[in-house]
């Protein structure tokens, strides 16, 4: 059993239980453990784990301010940035801060030295302990379409002691594919039907592209049809697990209750998933040694 | 005078193009010469980002003084402001017939943007 690695949980389709899957993961291992929310659009695993957070931290995004008595309009930022953030025209210079991706490319380009890196604050990193597991949360502020830069300060807490648990944002854009690489291992979380099935592609496509080793799990295996198989033993992806649709798990979901706890006969099944897990990852590395 | 206007084709009959940053060419004249000619505009049609802040970028080095468009969005209207060009909005028809309206102060030149941003 593998005691050091980082399993990220995500998914092609949104609501196919991310979070459910990742909290209830992280609770059943219970120690030597952390959870990195790095979905910081709506972090939502605090709502199960209800973590005390005993620090905060502004997070930013570096933009470029300019001396404009430095600067001779060039035009030197303007041909590096692919963004258009930074605009010189012939005698004036502007900035659209909101556009910049912190790159750095404009103040390192500049002739004059007239570009200075100035923090743009996007979100809210929060810091917190549920019981014994770790918690990290990225907050992004309302209005702001950045999020790899959270996201990135939220994995600057991934250790290379113990487990981590990153519970990925939906979807296979760029903050997804911010919170998902380098992990050791990829959950990917759907549902058995047909738009389950057609973004569950989408996000085999991204992982298997990123080269890390990964399995699915079934949620709400008992409606929609079986095409989630067909598709899984045509592309030799293992299932890893298969929660039936019950009533009482979405109200204990609903509750903000881990179904851990609602139904502590449930545990065994996250035990198993990480064994598998552990397993999975064990032989992926004996394959390649 | 030099005059930009957004085009969908290449003659003054042509229609005006309602889009400024995504406006296929642009039609620049000298109204006291009668010389003309068209830019193509068709690089930034397919930006994510920031077609609005190219195509202003792209007018500031054709030396004219009015835009004259359909539609103008808050950053590329910031961008030709900074450039010290005047921002004509609302224009309809063929490109003839909003120089004439300019002409006649039918259109004029505004003070704000006339349309939000598309995404950020």
């Amino acid at each position: 059993m593998k005691h050091n690695l980082t399993i990220a949980v995500a998914s092609g389709k949104g609501g196919t239980g991310k979070t459910t899957i990742a909290a209830n993961l992280a609770y059943s291992i219970g120690y030597n453990v952390r959870l990195l929310d790095c979905d910081v659009e709506e972090p939502n695993s605090h709502i199960f784990l209800k973590p005390e957070i005993v620090s905060r931290e502004k997070i930013g995004v570096p933009v470029p301010e300019i001396d404009e008595s430095k600067c001779n309009y060039c035009g030197e930022c303007g041909r590096i940035c692919v963004f258009s953030a930074i605009v010189p025209l012939k005698d004036s210079i502007i900035t659209f801060p909101e556009l910049c991706h912190g790159c750095g490319g404009c103040s390192l380009v500049c002739p004059e030295k007239a570009i200075k890196e100035i923090d743009r604050e996007t979100g809210v990193l929060e810091i917190g302990w549920s019981d014994k597991i770790e918690f990290v949360q990225g907050r992004l502020n309302i209005g702001e379409a950045m999020s790899p830069p959270l996201i990135r300060a939220v994995k600057k807490h991934v250790k290379k002691d113990g487990i981590t648990i990153i519970d990925a944002p939906p979807g296979t854009s760029c903050p997804v594919i911010e919170s998902v690489k380098d992990s050791d291992y990829v959950v990917l979380v759907t549902e058995p039907t047909p738009f389950g099935l057609n973004d569950l592609k989408l996000a085999v496509g991204m992982v298997r592209e990123l080269g890390i080793p990964f399995g699915v799990v079934v949620n709400r295996a008992t409606i929609g049809d079986r095409c989630m198989d067909s598709y899984c033993l045509k592309e030799n992806i293992k299932i890893l697990l298969k929660i039936p649709d019950k009533r009482k798990i979405a109200e204990a979901y609903s509750r903000g209750e881990l179904a851990v706890n609602a139904f502590p006969e449930y545990k065994y099944i996250f035990e198993e998933l990480f064994s598998l897990i552990s397993g999975e990852i064990l032989e992926e590395t004996e394959y390649k040694l | 005078m030099k005059i930009a206007v957004t085009s969908q084709g290449d003659t003054i009959n042509s229609p005006v193009d309602p889009r400024f940053g995504r406006a296929a060419k642009i039609f620049v004249i000298e109204t006291d010469s009668g010389e003309t000619r068209v830019v193509n505009n068709m690089q930034n049609v397919n930006l994510t980002q920031g077609a609005g802040i190219q195509a202003a970028e792209n007018v500031s080095h054709l030396g004219v003084q009015y835009v004259i468009t359909g539609h103008c969005g808050p950053k590329a209207f910031r961008t030709l402001k900074s450039a010290g060009i005047k921002v004509v909005v609302g224009a309809k028809g063929t490109i003839a017939e909003a120089l004439e309206d300019l002409k006649t102060g039918k259109l004029t030149s505004s003070d704000n943007p006339d349309v939000e941003g598309h995404w950020i």
